[in-house]
């Protein structure tokens, strides 16, 4: 199967850090609208599509945001000062570039201090060459957020790019949701809000679709770079089914369905243990009176920096796998 | 069923938080005849339901103890064919060393759990703690057999039978919160001696020790009146502040705090009074952390109860209770049920 | 006057009864319905002419504080904290324990007994106790009870250039601003709720939200402010006196950015001032309503506190006007739909 890089690239770089989803909702909807019977958008955000069937309702869920930076002050000399949206981390974003939506560039630079492994996210600030407040005021508002700028690189197998947290998931629901040839059971297609917050809009869109089984389709990390911590994950080593992480446990019969799955369509893939992280599951699973969900992990280097490296194989049988889950019958 | 022989059967039985599945059966059979119906939410936990006389207000009480107990889960393989695992639930690795364990693989396997030898230590590591990362299992086979048997996300139990020590104290390893099940259960049998107008939900929970989860479902499906946790509470040893612990044999120990409600908890007090049933007083500010922090908030608020069971060593493999106190617990509980109609409700629950 | 009266009353989380009864004293004549619920949040609804989406302004009732966890054999009452209470705010202070309010103090070792080495550690939790001037476990047990709550003792009182001090500002500043809404005649159609135990993880609100199932909330709270010790400008979350402080995000919630806007556009169009909340830590009840059912659009609207979760916490009186005003304001730009 051809691999879309396309969409890929356009989805990567689209701005959308989380609570400012929109122009992703928009690409997504263009793209899978002549492939479904229904389209929503919840209170919060989330784009929910419909494929309708009359077997078990699933939930598949990935999440549109990714992590940025919000202004929070601008100086009278034009410098910004901000917080973080989701998981940014102080060293990895000294020297970074970020942009604004309006197409705004700044670089990211520190406070002198002796030690900075020592930097705080509020001894940084950000420098949009405005040479004082005014000017700054005409591109940037307190509130305004941007995101870390990254270039797409593809060769051969890999693909290195910011963001893939989690736009290769949004990538593979597409991906499976143009290949399915039909489905018994009634799928709703997820593409989810504020998960880098706290899994929030999975919590409030598993709410209103109240599913039988819900699937997140996430990225995980990798036990395989030098001294990393022990994880048995690898690229290039498959999907990972997800067994546990902080946020879920996958419930037995999930697994059992997603393992005997991918055994029976020769597809490739590896266990995951991860002591650490969450994903939509871990909302969608406490939902009303419980939703048995499982999890679809495309391993990941270098998360959350601009350079998270992927395999492609990884991903296609990551596809590959959601695609047959779809059409499975499920017995809970 | 003796409640004793029930806890024992359980305590021996795994269930680590996620694979309850294993026991749900055998809870089934042993409420069925103590109860009416019986249910499940969609995460497993298991619903008893006891009907109540006369109940045309359609009054709930829920009780809940959690089935699930702390374990391990197979992570990784060393090329020696050593298993690697993280716990599920909250482990002090420094009780792991030098356990016998189970494996639950393809079949059920044996190993023990291992460290760096301490010819291979540094003198000056003897006052370090092992740390998680440190430990190991050893089946006993080389890595490509140990493969065969056993694959990542398997779970590992802790081998330790129950026993009966002196006076009616017991130990086993997952009397947390087995103890709470077997509460129920005592509960359940005193109820049938009494008349109650609530219908009784006997929740046996799953995944508590990762974050009171099926109280979060098994709360919604039931929309309760009443909740009623049940858990166990610190026994008082020498190294634990007497502020931080409860005593053992004194009974059920009552929580007060925010969790709890104030008036309902009075109530459930001025029982144990009135039929002469020991109690203790245990403190709580914020929510507990047990499954009452969950049903507290469910829909639209549930007032909630508590009731500590003292026992010792707990997240080791060396849990003891005493038997008494499982008794005075299931009958304050019992009594409590049968006070409480629809039409004095109201008053109990007023601030 | 009517935060004097709530910052003095007692309302540890967990133990909002006297907050709740004067909250429902001063509005219950100016309200359509008003209830109690399961967990002792306040419900209240006041019809109105002004209708638009279902609305929901709250504020929650209850105060960091301590709890009595033992009495040791000579009297002494050792505690427990309730909320996030930084523990070296303790050492020598006034409090008032349990319902009775029986005046303890907490002490600590003389400077003269101690050690140069001791000073350099902050003194545990553990170490520290309230001393009522008893001398035995009998008479403490004869005037206080395990589990009960212990709060500070501290009087409102006006000071400086139109400021107030006093204890638990946070939230009875809220909840002064939803009472005067309430009892003011101004046809708004709105739900109000006075929440319990927001300082222990924000935990009456959600069931309030739930049986409410509002479209847009507005929440009213006392937030921290930092606008003396430090001169850049960014550390300084709040400022006292730059009037009421909307949330851009916290670490429960990204706030809709729709409200928001609207929020600070009526603000222009009525000359109120108002600032950012330059800092995303912390977080309210926001976290839990705006993650209801099928979600809830939020917006945060806070008075600036100085020393927030201490016995001495200070805010400005215009700061509380300017709040007023744009609540006020928002809410009839809200309900004559300025919202989609």
């Amino acid at each position: 199967m051809e691999f879309n890089s396309d969409l890929l690239k356009n989805l990567v770089k689209t701005f959308s850090p989380s609570g400012n989803e929109e122009r992703v909702r928009e690409l997504i909807i263009n793209e899978i609208k002549d492939y479904v019977d229904e389209i929503e958008i919840d209170n919060l955000g989330n784009l929910i599509a419909r494929k309708k069937g009359s077997g078990k309702k699933i939930m598949i869920a990935g999440h549109m945001d990714q992590i940025g930076l919000m202004i929070t002050d601008i100086d009278k000399k034009g410098f910004l000062r901000f917080t973080n949206i989701g998981g940014i981390s102080s060293l990895l974003s000294i020297s970074q570039r970020v942009i604004f939506e309006n197409g705004t560039i700044g670089v990211i630079s520190n406070e002198n201090v002796e030690d900075k492994n020592k930097l705080k996210l509020e001894n940084l600030y950000i420098d949009i060459g405005a040479k004082d407040k005014e000017e700054a005021e005409k591109k940037v508002n307190v509130g305004d957020s941007c995101v870390y700028l990254s270039e797409y690189y593809e060769e051969g197998s890999r693909i290195t790019s910011g963001c893939l947290d989690d736009r290769i998931g949004c990538y593979v629901m597409i991906e499976a949701l143009k290949r399915l040839e039909g489905t018994n059971n009634d799928v709703y297609f997820t593409f989810t809000v504020q998960e880098e917050l706290g899994i929030r809009g999975a919590k409030t869109s598993a709410y209103k679709i109240n599913p039988d089984i819900g699937i997140a389709v996430d990225i995980t990390g990798t036990g395989d770079t030098p001294k990393s911590k022990r994880f048995a994950v690898g690229l290039g080593k498959g999907t990972a089914i997800k067994v546990m992480d902080k946020s879920v446990i996958v419930h037995p019969k999930i697994k059992e369905a997603m393992v005997n799955t991918a055994k029976e369509n020769k597809i490739k893939y590896q266990m995951e243990v991860l002591e650490y992280g969450g994903t939509d599951s871990g909302s969608i699973h406490l939902s009303r009176e419980g939703v048995p969900s499982g999890v679809i992990s495309i391993p990941t280097r270098y998360i959350h920096s601009p350079n998270e490296t992927i395999n492609k194989e990884d991903v296609e049988n990551s596809i590959l796998l959601l695609k047959e889950l779809i059409n499975k019958e499920f017995n809970l | 069923m003796n409640t004793l022989e029930f806890l024992k059967y359980l305590s021996n039985s795994t269930s680590v938080s996620g694979y309850e599945e294993n026991i749900s059966e055998y809870i089934v059979n042993t409420f069925k005849e103590y109860s009416d119906d019986i249910d499940y939410d969609k995460l497993g936990s298991v619903i008893a339901i006891k009907r109540g006389t006369n109940n045309v207000s359609n009054l709930k009480i829920m009780l809940a103890a959690h089935m699930d107990e702390i374990g391990l889960m197979v992570k990784d393989f060393d090329d020696s064919g050593t298993i690697r695992f993280t716990s599920v639930g909250g482990i002090d690795p420094r009780t792991l060393v030098a356990q016998e364990v189970i494996v639950h693989g393809k079949r059920e396997v044996f190993g023990v759990i291992g460290t760096k030898p301490p010819h291979l230590q540094d003198s000056s590591d003897s006052d370090k703690a092992f740390e998680m990362d440190d430990l190991y299992i050893d089946i006993g086979y080389d890595k490509k057999t140990v493969k065969e048997l056993i694959c990542i996300g398997d779970i590992i139990t802790i081998n330790r039978e129950f026993t009966e020590l002196q006076g009616n104290s017991v130990t086993g390893k997952a009397l947390d919160d087995k103890a709470g099940v077997a509460t129920m259960l005592q509960c359940a049998k005193e109820l049938k001696k009494l008349n109650h107008q609530a219908d009784v939900y006997f929740v046996s929970t799953i995944q508590e020790e990762v974050g009171t989860r099926g109280a979060i479902t098994s709360t919604y499906k039931i929309n309760p009146d009443i909740g009623i946790a049940i858990d166990v509470g610190f026994g008082k040893t020498p190294e634990l502040d007497k502020a931080d612990s409860i005593e053992m044999k004194k009974g059920p120990a009552i929580t007060l705090g925010g969790n709890i409600h104030p008036t309902l908890r009075q109530k459930l007090i001025e029982v144990a009074e009135e039929y002469n049933i020991p109690y203790q007083i245990e403190v709580e500010s914020g929510p507990t952390g047990t499954d009452a922090r969950s049903m507290q908030i469910s829909m639209a608020g549930v007032p909630c109860l508590l009731i500590s069971l003292p026992l010792r060593y707990m997240h080791t493999t060396v849990e003891t209770i005493n038997m008494d106190d499982i008794k005075n617990s299931g009958n304050l509980i019992a009594r409590f049920i049968s006070e409480i109609t629809s039409d004095n409700l109201e008053g109990y629950l007023c601030y | 006057m009517l935060l004097k009266r709530l910052t003095e009353a007692s309302g540890v989380s967990g133990n909002e009864k006297e907050v709740r009864d004067i909250i429902i004293e001063e509005i219950k004549d100016h309200v359509d319905n008003y209830e109690i619920d399961k967990i002792g949040n306040v419900i209240v609804y006041k019809k109105g002419n002004v209708k638009g989406p279902r609305l929901l302004i709250a504020a929650h009732m209850d105060e960091v504080g301590l709890m009595v966890s033992d009495i040791d054999d000579s009297g002494l009452i050792k505690f427990i904290p309730v909320g996030g209470i930084d523990k070296r705010i303790l050492v020598s202070k006034r409090v008032k324990v349990g319902n009775k309010k029986i005046d303890g103090v907490i002490g600590a070792k003389p400077i003269h007994l101690q050690k140069a080495k001791e000073r350099k550690n902050a003194l545990d939790l553990k170490q520290l106790y309230v001393d009522i001037g008893t001398y035995s476990k009998e008479e403490t047990e004869k005037l206080i009870k395990i589990g009960d709550y212990i709060s500070f003792d501290s009087d409102f009182r006006e000071f400086g250039d139109n400021l107030i001090k006093a204890k638990a500002l946070d939230d009875r500043i809220g909840c002064a601003l939803l009472i005067e809404l309430l009892q003011t005649d101004n046809e708004f159609d709105i739900y109000g709720a006075f929440t319990v135990m927001e300082e222990v993880g924000l935990r009456g609100a959600g069931p309030a939200a739930f049986k409410i199932e509002p479209d847009i909330a507005i929440i009213l709270e006392g937030t921290t402010c930092a606008d003396l010790e430090n001169s850049d400008t960014h550390l300084q979350a709040t400022r006292l006196g730059e009037g009421p402080a909307i949330s851009l995000m916290d670490r429960t919630t990204y706030f809709n950015k729709e409200l928001r806007d609207l929020l600070i556009k009526v603000a222009h169009e009525n000359n109120i001032k108002y600032q950012y909340r330059k800092t995303s830590v912390g977080g309210n009840d926001s976290g839990t309503i705006h993650l209801s059912k099928e979600g809830v659009k939020t917006a945060t609207i806070s008075v600036p506190c100085r020393n927030i979760h201490t016995p001495v916490s200070v805010i400005n009186k215009s700061d509380y006007e300017n709040a007023y005003n744009l609540l006020q304001a928002s809410i009839k730009k809200i309900l004559e739909g300025g919202i989609n």
